[in-house]
């Protein structure tokens, strides 16, 4: 969605400017939003005064415990619903409200779209504004100036198909790539594992290739856990606001509510926030779990008393998640008769739901404080390197019409960037012939390990990226608060898994790869590890619980507003493979 | 698997590789089926069903994910890019049936306007907080809000 957005801004500012869009998969159906959307989270309604962008920030506020970017959060509630409106016109079916003559809504911030080709929709507005489509190229790192190591120079990477080589040179690059699943072991099993919350295919390099380059990041420690319909992670917005289902324990007892006062007494005045943050929620469940009061109900069977209201079920799965259809269908699950379970999900690392993990940003320049911003809104600290959705850190609640409104943000200040600055940043010839041979040492492991072995998998010189992904998977699921021990940790443990993390990346010079697909696979776990090793630096640094339902800090219970109402940044050095971790001020904004 | 594709109805046109957003369906050569669609890695499925609405020769199903799902439900598709509808059809393992049709589009495909053909923004508004289209497409007569609105 970012990129698409992206790209559709950086062509009308910049109408004589070659604007290409690199792309791993299709853009047809690429990103989160590949399968569709049953609603559009990101609304305001200023229009028929439903909402002020104001209000979106003290929401977004609330729900991150204190912790987000005011003036970024800001600037995406006020440009949002223009560009709800312009997919609405390219032929984005939204439902209305009948009563009101309003958008449908499903709760205060949610509208109900029927989404099925939501991506396809909006890509064929990024295609026709693009000069070019590549896709099917992976790209692996992001390559800086020649002689300014802190000036972007483009990206480089390779066809999946046919095993080219590229190299994109550009004054301008836009991250516009997933957040990050498989990092932390999946609920799901074997033939399973694909059935995460977020998508398989977010590996991380929204985070990786920044990082990568000396991006500065923040809230990297901000891990997202998602509670939704068991196994098939069948979405719960349209159940619990617009259905008005509620949720149990196994005995029937709503439990939401029940641990306040001990909440309060850990996390302040946090818990009077409405509504009722989704770490809380997460926090009493995951409370109802710990005491054996569980499988925890939502029922569905209480709320489906029309033909309407079923559809209106159904549909929220079959647009978005066919998966917990196809758990109903497989365990004749009838949602009018009988409840669901509910489970909490393995933490992912991402940038635009409940949570806000990414790249440090300059903010807009009438809305920011001096010390966010820098120069042109939504660039990194990396000169002419700009993100957007799930790579921009401090703005949670984006969802797929802020992701994009964010990637228009930031199309249009990338072009006023390269208006001021046209001389075309030089690439190493000597660098980029070592990225050469560093991308395709995979294959080369293989063909030269292979010849020790008779057959198999097991080989004593290299590890496949399948092999990789569970050794990264266990690693962080019991060192770093993965569901394994419920989200909780401690420093020793961290500092444990930090050993072994060291020990994980030293390794991934052995990784193997048969084929292209499989190099593919290979630099998407590289890029997964490297996301895993800054979120296990910054759950290190941050010595509280700041969002409980998510991560516990057991050896630091408390939230501590004293100390770290900060944000967590973080610098990786590439020359020397050091990490430097500072706290930078959350400053308000908004009363 | 979560997806596969029968053998008898796959012509190995590639549609479905072209499409994946996991790179997990491939093409196989064999010298009994000749060149058919499989899925090479299904613990990289998302059920996402991207290859399922693409195939034109209805070749591609799904089977529940192995760890959770028991056998015999069905649950297949027919998107209409004319009609602009999706139909979904639900077989449960006990043989119950449902059905859903719902609209997937309001436009043709094809019809978006691009943003290269809407009259040049003037060159100072590309230091202007405005994005294209801003402050029309807010659809309010406040325009774009700014923090001098609000208290600092």
């Amino acid at each position: 969605m970012a990129g698409c957005g992206a790209a559709y801004e950086a062509r009308y500012w910049g109408r004589s400017l070659n604007v290409v869009i690199v792309e791993k998969a299709h853009i047809e159906r690429s990103g989160a939003v590949a399968m569709g959307l049953s609603a559009i989270n990101c609304y305001m309604g200023m229009r028929w005064n439903e909402n002020t962008p104001e209000d979106f920030v003290r929401y977004t506020r609330n729900d991150l415990m204190g912790l987000v970017r005011e003036d970024l959060e800001f600037d995406i509630a006020r440009h949002v619903d223009s560009t709800v409106h312009l997919f609405e016109e390219w032929g984005l079916p939204i439902i209305y409200d009948d009563k009101t003559g309003h958008y449908k809504r499903e709760g205060r911030w949610q509208i109900l779209i029927h989404g099925e080709s939501y991506k396809p929709i909006v890509a064929e507005a990024a295609t026709k504004a693009s000069s070019k489509v590549y896709n099917r190229i992976m790209i692996t790192h992001l390559l800086t100036d020649a002689t300014n190591p802190n000036r972007i120079a483009g990206a480089t990477g390779f066809h999946v198909r046919d095993g080219t080589f590229y190299i994109f040179r550009a004054k301008a690059v836009i991250v516009s790539s997933g957040g990050g699943t498989h990092i932390f072991r999946p609920r799901s099993v074997g033939e399973g594992a694909g059935r995460t919350w977020y998508a398989p295919w977010s590996t991380g390099s929204a985070y990786a290739l920044i990082i990568g380059v000396g991006a500065e990041m923040t809230q990297m420690e901000n891990k997202l856990v998602v509670t939704r319909f068991k196994d098939g992670y069948g979405p719960v917005g349209a159940w619990f606001l617009a259905l008005k289902a509620v949720a149990t324990n196994a005995y029937g007892e709503e439990y939401e509510m029940k641990y306040l006062e001990d909440q309060r007494a850990l996390y302040g005045n946090y818990v009077d926030s409405k509504p009722f943050p989704t770490c809380l929620r997460n926090d009493a469940m995951l409370r109802e779990i710990k005491a054996g009061r569980h499988p925890i109900y939502i029922h569905t069977e209480r709320v489906l008393d029309t033909r309407e209201k079923e559809e209106l079920g159904h549909e929220d799965f079959l647009d978005m998640t066919m998966s917990q259809t196809i758990v109903w269908a497989s365990q004749n699950i009838d949602p009018k008769k009988r409840p669901s379970e509910l489970q909490t999900s393995e933490p992912y690392i991402m940038g635009s739901h409940a949570t806000c993990s990414g790249a440090w940003a300059s903010g807009p320049q009438d809305v920011s404080p001096k010390e966010y911003f820098w120069g042109y809104n939504r660039m990194t600290t990396i000169e002419g390197l700009f993100g957007a959705g799930d790579t921009i850190g401090g703005s949670a609640h984006k969802f797929s019409s802020g992701s994009f409104t964010e990637g228009r943000l930031a199309g249009k200040a990338a072009v006023a960037y390269v208006m001021d600055h046209s001389d075309l940043p030089k690439v190493s010839e000597e660098k980029v012939s070592d990225l050469r041979q560093e991308i395709f040492r995979p294959l080369e492991n293989f063909s030269v390990g292979r010849n020790l072995i008779v057959k198999g998998t097991v080989s004593p010189s290299y590890l496949y990226a399948d092999q990789f992904v569970v050794r990264l998977e266990k690693l962080m699921d019991e060192y770093v608060g993965g569901w394994g021990p419920m989200y909780t940790t401690n420093e020793i443990l961290l500092q444990r898994g930090l050993e072994l993390m060291t020990m994980l990346r030293e390794d991934l010079a052995h990784i193997a790869a048969e084929d292209l697909h499989q190099l593919q696979r290979a630099w998407e776990l590289h890029h997964r590890v490297m996301t895993a090793e800054a979120v296990l630096r910054h759950t290190i640094f941050r010595k509280e619980t700041r969002w409980p339902g998510y991560c516990y800090r057991a050896d630091f219970p408390k939230l501590d507003d004293e100390n770290w109402h900060v944000f967590v940044n973080s610098k990786y050095d590439r020359s020397t493979g050091n990490w430097q971790l500072f706290t930078r001020p959350c400053i308000r904004i908004i009363s | 698997m979560p997806t596969f594709v029968y053998a008898s109805k796959c012509d190995g046109c590639g549609k479905c590789v072209d499409i994946c957003p996991s790179d997990i369906m491939h093409l196989t050569h064999s010298i009994f089926i000749g060149r058919k669609a499989y899925n090479i890695e299904p613990s990289y499925c998302w059920e996402c069903y991207s290859c399922v609405k693409e195939c034109p020769q209805h070749a591609i199903d799904i089977r529940g994910y192995a760890d959770f799902a028991p056998l015999d439900h069905k649950l297949t598709v027919l998107r209409d890019k004319e009609k602009n509808e999706i139909h979904w059809k639900i077989k449960y393992r006990d043989d119950s049936k449902n059905q859903f049709t719902f609209q997937i589009r309001t436009t043709k495909w094809g019809s978006i306007k691009s943003p290269q053909s809407y009259d040049q923004p003037k060159p100072q508004e590309i230091h202007s907080q405005q994005l294209s289209h801003e402050p029309e497409y807010l659809k309010t007569e406040r325009g774009l809000p700014t923090l001098s609105q609000v208290k600092k």
